[in-house]
């Protein structure tokens, strides 16, 4: 029912009110709103309680025991930092972990968002066609991160894959990429860039908003596009720039299901791309200590939040608003 | 001049990103001999073996996958819009006590990571006894129905904050509860945040991998992506194919609505920043 169709009171003048009256049908409206608020807000609030705040709580009082899943909750014996201890001193595999996540992170974000911003400049240009070229440069996002395409890689980057079909017709002899402890994370990052369509769509439309009359006394001042860029189009930019950057960051941070599907779970060659999630999962689900797993659970949590807090506070110095979008 | 270089380096970005993709399909269609040694995108004779191998790779055949998929996708779609349309809706729209509060605590939770809740969400759901129950997709579907999902709330409640609040009030001048407002004024005019929150909820559940692996331990009850790693244990080389069948098809669901909502696709994510 749309609100034409909504019943209309008929429009005689309503009798004067007595301001206590008023006062008491206000109270009494706030009231039902506050109700109504807590209504629709219920399901809601069930989850942030059951799903949410509880388990974080759980999670934490976990990683204080030795908690596995072949045992009740409430036997799980209480051993102090020793999990965090062990997962800080005593676990190289933890490490590696954190260290192929953080490279991962430093390299593939940046050279996302470089291509994404790269193909965004090329396609910011009216242009026939520029709307399949947009579709078709997004289409990677939607589907890659799916299992499905992570074991089309995993054949591609393989001994006998296409890539190295390829690199053969120049005679270049190609090696196992995926079975190769250098090179198996490179391919893992490839993945990754390989979706930067997301971020492109986000750079065109940031694109779009800068004035062109800032480009226009430019090139009169004799600016070249070298200099217009840098002077005009990165710093109107910067806040989508900002935004891409946090948003890839965090997803680039628990990236999992290729890493798990390119080494089999494991997380080899020789832990070469085992990814902080994945070693998370193995503590958790494989080795079924649910104790340690939560304690880098939440160190996870730890550092993300600190990075976004970081992120944030650096973004003053180099993220530039303009007037209009200024907060 | 100019115009002409830029279409060509856009063409050539094109064909290497869509590489994979073609070469997926190519492969699909292969016979195990032309996997060997054919080397070209595309096989000289289009065989359909692969997909009737792959379908029967498993003791269960691949179908089931696909009709478990979709039945945790569409249920996920449907838990998804409502609760968090509820949700929006109140945080959005409704003034009531202590609303600050709870907007600020679902702004926290949209960049919670999902894999800090994993363990104790599996512990709870398994003293409940859901985990390898009698129907193993309910630590998969109740907390999409307990809006969860933060980021479809924000979408909607950005979306409900450009609703005009004078409908708001000309309902309530006419003597509209705030179930009313709800029912024929908000509910109405949230349809394209709806669709967005359907489509993106679609395509994440049919692509999501960590809880469906998490959650599902019995082969019958395996999902696509799930189903699609047993082939990886198997190398041999004459899997490749049905490999391919299976992993082309599973992606054929997310191809389609990229063709159908092509253009709200790419403007949702312009809006809302959402990731594909």
């Amino acid at each position: 029912m749309t609100m034409a169709q909504m019943p209309v009171r008929p429009t005689e003048p309503a009798p004067p009110v007595p301001a206590a009256h008023r006062r008491g049908r206000a109270v009494r409206r706030r009231r039902r709103e506050d109700l109504a608020g807590y209504v629709f807000l219920s399901p809601w609030l069930l989850g942030l309680l059951g799903i949410t705040a509880i388990p974080m709580l759980l999670s934490l009082y976990l990683s204080f025991t030795d908690y596995s899943p072949l045992i009740p909750v409430t036997e799980a014996n209480w051993i102090g930092l020793e999990n965090y201890r062990r997962m800080f001193t005593a676990d190289p595999q933890y490490w590696h972990a954190v260290r192929v996540t953080a490279t991962f992170a430093l390299i593939a974000v940046p050279l996302k968002l470089a291509a994404a911003l790269g193909v965004a400049l090329l396609l910011n240009k009216a242009m026939r066609g520029i709307a399949a070229f947009r579709g078709l440069f997004y289409l990677p996002s939607l589907l890659g991160g799916s299992v499905a395409v992570a074991i089309v890689w995993r054949s591609m980057f393989n001994g006998d894959g296409a890539v190295n079909s390829f690199l053969s017709l120049f005679g270049i002899e190609g090696k196992a990429w995926v079975n190769d402890p250098t090179w198996a994370l490179p391919t893992l990052m490839l993945l990754a860039i390989w979706q930067f369509g997301a971020p492109m769509v986000i750079f065109l439309a940031g694109l779009k908003q800068v004035p062109i009359e800032l480009y226009e006394a430019a090139s009169v001042d004799g600016a070249s596009a070298w200099r217009r860029f840098v002077h005009i189009t990165l710093p109107m930019l910067s806040p989508v720039i900002f935004f891409n950057l946090v948003l890839e960051t965090i997803h680039g941070f628990q990236g999992f299901t290729s890493a798990f599907v390119l080494s089999n779970g494991t997380g080899g060659p020789v832990d070469s791309t085992l990814m902080y999630t994945l070693r998370l999962y193995n503590a958790g689900f494989v080795e079924l200590n649910m104790g340690y797993a939560s304690a880098m659970a939440w160190v996870f949590l730890v550092v993300i939040g600190t990075i976004t807090v970081l992120l944030f506070s650096t973004g003053r110095f180099w993220v530039h608003y303009s007037d209009s979008e200024a907060k | 001049m100019r115009s002409k270089v830029r279409l060509l380096a856009l063409i050539v970005i094109l064909a290497v990103v869509l590489y994979p993709l073609v070469w997926m399909v190519g492969t699909s269609f292969k016979s195990p001999e032309e996997i060997a040694s054919n080397i070209g995108l595309f096989p000289t004779e289009f065989t359909p073996g692969n997909f009737a191998e792959g379908w029967q790779k498993f003791d269960v055949a691949f179908g089931r996958f696909f009709l478990n998929s979709a039945m945790v996708a569409v249920l996920t779609v449907l838990g998804n819009t409502l609760s968090c349309l509820l949700a929006a809706y109140a945080l959005g729209r409704l003034r009531f006590r202590l609303r600050g509060v709870w907007f600020a605590v679902m702004i926290g939770t949209l960049l919670l990571p999902g894999h800090v809740l994993i363990i104790p969400q599996y512990i709870l759901f398994r003293t409940l006894g859901w985990v390898g129950g009698e129907w193993p997709y309910l630590p998969l579907l109740v907390p999409h129905f307990l809006a969860t999902e933060a980021f479809f709330v924000f979408l909607m409640v950005q979306f409900m904050r450009g609703i005009p609040r004078e409908l708001d009030e000309a309902a309530v001048i006419d003597g509209a509860s705030p179930y009313g407002v709800f029912r024929h004024v908000v509910l109405p005019l949230s349809r394209p945040a709806l669709v967005t929150t359907a489509i993106f909820s679609f395509i994440w559940t049919w692509n999501d991998f960590f809880r469906q692996l998490v959650y599902l331990s019995d082969l019958k009850d395996y999902t696509a992506p799930v189903a699609l790693t047993l082939f990886i244990d198997s190398t041999s080389e004459s899997s490749v194919g049905p490999m391919f069948a299976m992993s082309l098809l599973s992606l054929v669901p997310v191809f389609l609505f990229f063709v159908a909502f092509q253009r709200l696709l790419v403007e949702g994510i312009n809006t809302s920043g959402l990731k594909g």
